[in-house]
């Protein structure tokens, strides 16, 4: 029971980072942005976190910090994508390099510094009585507590209110949408920079929380790794968080097979999520094959007024 | 009073304006349009370099004087341009393969793995094969590199065509698998135990070396990518194949009602992308390396993507971008010197990138008054 607890409360700690960014990722492709610039502002956001909280050590600070940072680039892929009609791969795949290497630079000052952090546990002990899942959420993190209320809001906002409804309609239809007097590129630059804010948020939890020292590269694909979630989420918040936690569970196991000292080399245990991913989406793919597409249909489609048929 | 008079006409006229906005220009939207070939990348070089000017400057570094330093690095000297040509060519093999992927809207952004792949398969040559006769190494490395190359693209193609999973993904994961294979290879079984814990291989053999020219690191690779070049524009523009390539990627329920095999072509086009990065791989261990070690890219595979879209797919111009891309990264080592991170060029390459994208969008967008 003991290795059980330990094997959740770690997929559920190292599911979070991805969580926070395939929810930032489901936001931007239901209001039919591609987004693939998750690695980059994923670091960015780790790097902005790591420096201002050096600076200030003041969490609040340091969240705020990393959510402007984190939206600005954000804006600059909403505005080549939306405004500017850009083909949004290569725009994601901008945003992903561009992050790299400012993330690398700026990151130079503050590399291996260990971040003197504590993050606050929310402490919930009457939960204890219920057997192994009591155990483990007892003594959760606030950012994992918030990332658990932030999936069920965006699924009520997604699933249950009318901007949720129009937010599909975006994703879509936009030119049905724009007749219906709603404004498409307001609609679009929303939740792309929303989106990216929680992109932000994943690097935000990742150096807060999870390894509390900046390494360059330090979020190893994860970025990638939360764009295939959102195809295997179905851009479902809610199987969003398993999905998020099941990978999280793949990274863990793969480190901990390690302890049991099993004769098989570190480095292809560190492959486990990657093949995966692959492995994963091909089921997807298999099992979907006659069955018409989910996603948003003008996902990767710009739109201009001028030009709607 | 007649100045009052004025000032509250303009309010009046203010308040009318903002009433009714309307701009005496209209902006729109022509697709079709092709702008000018050389002045966007251009401008948007220029203006990428302005953006990061100011990240520097926030830095509290001249960015003059980095800029300079970068130029002095890549270009100011034969050292400098043997290496900026040395890196240039991996990255115009990659990015041809890059390129004739995007030709029909396949986005492979895994060159890095497959160009890792093809360094792995011509050193696997080296060490299972040690007592060849010398004249077959360099032949038979190249095929090797190529297959192991054309093999990881396959990876990403099979899925793709047969699951509809998307190619961006498998190929990237492809890429992490890669690297995490050659760490394996590099710390692991192959590492030279004369290395001083150098994670690497023995150095290969004199006939496992491809040639240098003169005195200098630049080696007979760079007439590879060369070759590779002129066969490329050859197979793109001038033949049949080429021209379905082109269908397509424009329109693909056209090509499929035309009875273009979409399958096929993937398939093809993915090994042959592979391939080409595979060949870089081969031609970078066994060219400038010498050995297979850890970090033997520092990102070819990526940086290939800008060399491919600088160049807009075109072939003859991707020999400038690539140039123009090997300076930047060697001029990013040079600032080392002066406590910056070679990652700059990286970020500079990122900040060409947005710029390249949104100029030529830009440039699609029409005033009518």
């Amino acid at each position: 029971m003991d290795v059980f607890i330990l094997l959740l409360t770690a997929a559920i700690s190292s599911g979070t980072p991805l969580l926070f960014a395939v929810l930032g990722g489901i936001l931007s492709e239901k209001a039919g942005v591609i987004h693939l610039g998750t690695e980059g502002i994923m670091l960015i956001g780790a790097v902005m976190s790591c420096i201002v909280f050096i600076e200030t050590e003041s969490l609040f600070v340091t969240f705020i910090a990393c959510l402007l940072a984190s939206g600005f680039l954000g804006l600059i892929h909403a505005f080549l994508s939306i405004s500017l009609g850009a083909n949004q791969i290569v725009s994601g795949l901008a945003i992903t390099l561009f992050g790299t290497g400012l993330s690398a630079y700026l990151g130079k000052s503050v590399a291996g510094i260990a971040l003197p952090v504590s993050v606050p546990k929310v402490e919930l002990s009457w939960l204890e009585f219920i057997p192994v899942i009591g155990k483990v959420f007892s003594n959760l993190d606030l950012f994992i507590w918030m990332s658990i209320v932030l999936t069920i809001v965006l699924y009520l906002y997604m699933y249950k209110t009318s901007w949720g409804l129009h937010l599909k309609a975006v994703g879509d239809s936009p030119s049905t949408t724009d007749v219906m007097g709603i404004s498409v590129t307001g609609f679009r630059y929303f939740h792309v920079i929303v989106g990216s804010m929680l992109m932000g948020l994943s690097g935000f939890y990742l150096i807060m929380a999870y390894s509390p020292n900046w390494i360059e590269g330090m979020t190893a694909g994860r970025g990638w790794i939360a764009i295939a979630l959102i195809i295997f989420a179905r851009w479902n918040p809610i199987y969003a968080l398993f999905c998020a936690y099941f990978f999280g569970g793949l990274d863990a196991l793969g480190f901990r097979i390690q302890l049991f000292e099993i004769p098989v080399p570190s480095y292809f245990l560190k492959m486990i999520p990657y093949f995966a991913t692959i492995v994963v989406l091909m089921f997807v793919g298999w099992k979907n094959r006659n069955k018409p597409p989910i996603e948003p249909k003008s996902l990767g489609v710009p739109y201009f007024r001028e030009q709607r048929f | 009073m007649n100045q009052k008079t004025s000032a509250e006409q303009a309010a009046v006229e203010i308040q009318g304006s903002k009433k009714k906005l309307e701009l005496p220009f209209r902006l729109e939207y022509d697709p079709h349009k092709k702008s000018s070939s050389w002045f966007v990348p251009l401008l948007s070089i220029l203006i990428a370099l302005f953006i990061c000017a100011v990240f520097i400057a926030i830095d509290g570094m001249n960015p003059i004087t980095v800029y300079g330093k970068m130029l002095q690095g890549a270009f100011g000297s034969a050292f400098g341009i043997s290496e900026t040509l040395v890196k240039a060519t991996p990255l115009l093999l990659c990015g041809l393969g890059v390129a004739i992927a995007y030709r029909i809207s396949i986005w492979n952004i895994g060159a890095e793995g497959q160009f890792l792949l093809g360094a792995i398969g011509a050193t696997a040559i080296t060490i299972y094969f040690p007592n060849l006769p010398g004249i077959v190494y360099i032949p038979l490395m190249v095929i090797v590199g190529i297959v192991a190359g054309a093999v990881w693209g396959l990876l990403t193609a099979l899925p793709r065509t047969y699951y509809q999973v998307n190619e961006l993904i498998t190929s990237l994961m492809l890429n992490y698998i890669a690297l995490l294979l050659l760490d394996y290879f590099v710390f692991g079984p192959w590492r030279d135990p004369e290395g001083f814990n150098f994670p690497g291989t023995p150095m290969f053999l004199p006939s496992q070396l491809l040639a240098t020219i003169g005195d200098t690191r630049l080696h007979i690779g760079v007439l590879f990518a060369i070759i590779a070049v002129v066969l490329f524009a050859f197979l793109i523009l001038k033949t049949r194949w080429g021209y379905e390539l082109r269908v397509l990627g424009a329109n693909p329920s056209a090509a499929k009602y035309a009875g273009i095999k979409i399958n096929k072509h993937i398939l093809l086009v993915m090994m042959i992308s592979g391939g080409m990065a595979g060949l870089a791989g081969m031609i970078e261990v066994s060219g400038v390396a010498g050995r297979l070690m850890y970090g033997i890219s520092p990102g070819y595979g990526y940086t290939a993507i800008i060399v491919a879209w600088l160049a807009r797919l075109n072939p003859w111009a991707m020999i400038v971008s690539s140039i123009f891309i090997g300076g930047l990264i060697v001029g990013g080592y040079s600032v080392q010197t002066i406590g910056l991170p070679s990652s700059m060029s990286l970020m500079l390459q990122g900040a060409i990138l947005f710029c390249l994208i949104g100029g030529e969008m830009l440039s699609k967008f029409r005033v009518k008054k």
